[in-house]
């Protein structure tokens, strides 16, 4: 081992990567299909790109997007707020706390959407007026008929939002038994207060594991908020339904839909990724490169 | 490799050679400069029928090193966890300096604390636990200023120069920025001491602080408590490292099923051992 023979040194071995023949096959199958696909979707004038490009960017339709956008956002919103209420009640020492937000969590995953959606349209049936007051007295501070209150809007904001808390909840809390024992320890340890060691130390830390199901559903609720339809409320879905019912053009129509969809859902993968980037500080010990850094990656080879 | 071994390189600018620091009194704390003597009287617990606690009573004086020994089981970490309030006793009770852990006494009653006066009573007692249990989504020097500034002993940037007091202490200043899980065990551990240290404790408790480490690491984490020996705190450490106690302890204290069997200085529960069950053990750990 004391000499090595100074060709080695000189010219180092060549490295032969390894081949595999099947993967090629593989590639070539791929991009036949894909070509097909394409192929299909160009040449077939049923799809009816033309009538396609007329209505994608059309007022009515942008509407019923930002419609859509907005009841995602109000969803998800008070979603997360009033989740986390109740993820913490179902964890908190109180048996009473507890039971009562294991029964809305009960009762709303249980009834379909569509069943919230109509018994709340219809609820002026059961209270003609929606008041605040000091309850088993006379007091009111606020009354208003309730058909006023509860237009579609409110309606749809309030469904949506009652049952998606009732799943964020859920995926809170199972953010929360996740993180690690002795990190409740040690936060009381050191003696930080409850509300500190919840908001500090335990969900920041919860997050990690609540983002990728809490994306999921914000991404499903997109899609969810269709349902409002049943309220004739002109979101994307209800007012593509409504323009193919009259003009007949139900593909086209369709289709500018399906790419809304689909652009509202990978926008929300994209936001999805940089916020669990966010939160891994610390998990790991390189973050994941962003996609600008990925693209220099590659363009450097 | 390279890591671990700039551990060992000393830094001019520690000021571990002096050991007021850790007892300087803040300004917005006076009571810090209070002894820290701890009187354990009658203490059991139970966990449904076992027993982890047996009627244990021990005296530790301000100030001392006391370091408990024992086979896995005996109760040490219970005891250690019962002394910070984080386990709830059956019968007996734990004074510091005169105060009852987790009761007040009104008359010859004792009343229950509620959650706030518990953590209050919390911040004069220090834990470091064997797997350090620091928040990992925390850079290390947020991980030490957090306490301090919530219970308002020091402002921020107060905490921010206290916090690199505490990290010349532990010769880690260089990580002040760094996240926890991306150090070594024994740094962690040494992290871990100086977030304790952050709330000026009276008392400081060491629940196996080594026993998580690779033995290469276990003597910069040891070399810490030792120099936290001369500072005045009281110490109580679990552990299992007989050297350790040999050199720093002031008591030893060996305990078997909950029971404290045998208590005195190093030289007589280690080097003349009276009750067979602490033979046995030496026997097998020396």
């Amino acid at each position: 081992m004391t000499e090595t023979p100074l060709h080695h040194t000189e010219q180092p071995l060549k490295v032969v990567p390894a081949r595999y023949p099947l993967r090629l096959v593989g590639a070539i199958f791929s991009v036949f299909i894909l070509l097909v696909i394409i192929q299909s979707i160009a040449t077939n004038p049923r799809w009816e790109w033309g009538v396609f490009r007329q209505w994608f960017f059309d007022p009515a339709i942008l509407s019923g997007l930002a419609k859509t956008l907005i009841l995602t956002l109000l969803g998800t919103l008070f979603g997360i707020i009033f989740g986390t209420a109740l993820a913490l009640a179902r964890l908190s020492k109180s048996y009473l706390l507890n039971g009562l937000a294991w029964g809305y969590i009960w009762l709303f995953r249980s009834l379909p959407m569509l069943l919230v959606l109509i018994i709340l349209y219809n609820f002026s049936y059961l209270y003609d007026n929606l008041s605040i007051g000091i309850p088993f007295t006379s007091i009111e501070f606020f009354s208003h008929p309730t058909v006023d209150l509860l237009d579609q809007f409110s309606v749809a904001v309030l469904g949506l939002s009652l049952v998606q808390s009732a799943y964020t909840a859920e995926i809170i809390r199972g953010g929360i038994l996740g993180v690690e024992h002795g990190q409740h320890e040690a936060a009381a340890a050191l003696g930080l207060p409850g509300y500190r060691r919840t908001f500090r130390i335990i969900l920041p830390q919860a997050l990690r594991a609540i983002i990728p199901t809490g994306f999921n559903e914000v991404i499903s609720l997109a899609k969810g908020t269709s349902i409002v339809y049943v309220l004739s409320m002109p979101e994307l879905f209800y007012t593509v339904q409504v323009i193919y019912n009259r003009s007949q053009q139900v593909i086209p129509l369709l289709m500018v839909a399906t790419i809304w969809y689909l652009v509202i859902t990978s926008v929300l993968s994209v936001l999805q990724y940089y916020v669990e980037r966010y939160f891994s500080r610390g998990a790991v010990r390189e973050l994941p490169p962003t996609a600008i850094q990925r693209f220099r990656l590659w363009a450097r080879g | 490799m390279s890591e671990a071994f700039d551990l060992f390189v000393p830094r001019p600018v520690q000021k571990a050679a002096e050991p007021v620091f850790l007892r300087q009194p803040h300004h917005n704390n006076p009571q810090t400069n209070a002894p820290g003597r701890i009187e354990i009287s009658h203490l059991s617990k139970h966990f449904g029928t076992h027993k982890a606690l047996d009627d244990v009573s021990l005296s530790i004086e301000p100030g001392t090193v006391t370091v408990i020994l024992g086979p896995s089981g005996s109760g040490k970490s219970t005891l250690l966890r019962t002394i910070n309030h984080l386990e709830r006793v059956n019968e007996g009770t734990i004074q510091i300096d005169g105060d009852y852990v987790g009761y007040q006494r009104k008359g010859d009653k004792l009343y229950e604390l509620k959650e706030r006066a518990i953590l209050k009573q919390r911040v004069s007692v220090g834990y470091v636990f064997q797997n350090f249990n620091l928040f990992p989504h925390l850079s290390v020097l947020d991980n030490i200023i957090e306490a301090p500034i919530v219970h308002r002993l020091l402002n921020r940037k107060q905490a921010i120069e206290r916090a690199y007091e505490l990290l010349d202490t532990v010769g880690l200043r260089a990580k002040a920025h760094a996240y926890p899980r991306h150090l070594s065990g024994g740094q962690q551990q040494r992290i871990a001491i100086a977030r304790a240290l952050a709330l000026n404790p009276k008392v400081m408790l060491f629940d196996e602080p080594t026993s998580a480490l690779d033995p290469e690491l276990v003597g910069e984490v040891l070399d810490v408590i030792k120099k936290l020996a001369k500072s005045g705190v009281t110490l109580v450490v679990v552990t299992h490292e007989i050297g350790f106690a040999r050199q720093v302890a002031d008591q030893v204290v060996f305990m078997v099923d909950g029971k404290v069997v045998e208590s005195g200085s190093a030289t007589q529960v280690l080097d003349n051992p009276r009750h067979s069950r602490t033979q046995a053990f030496l026997e097998k750990v020396l």
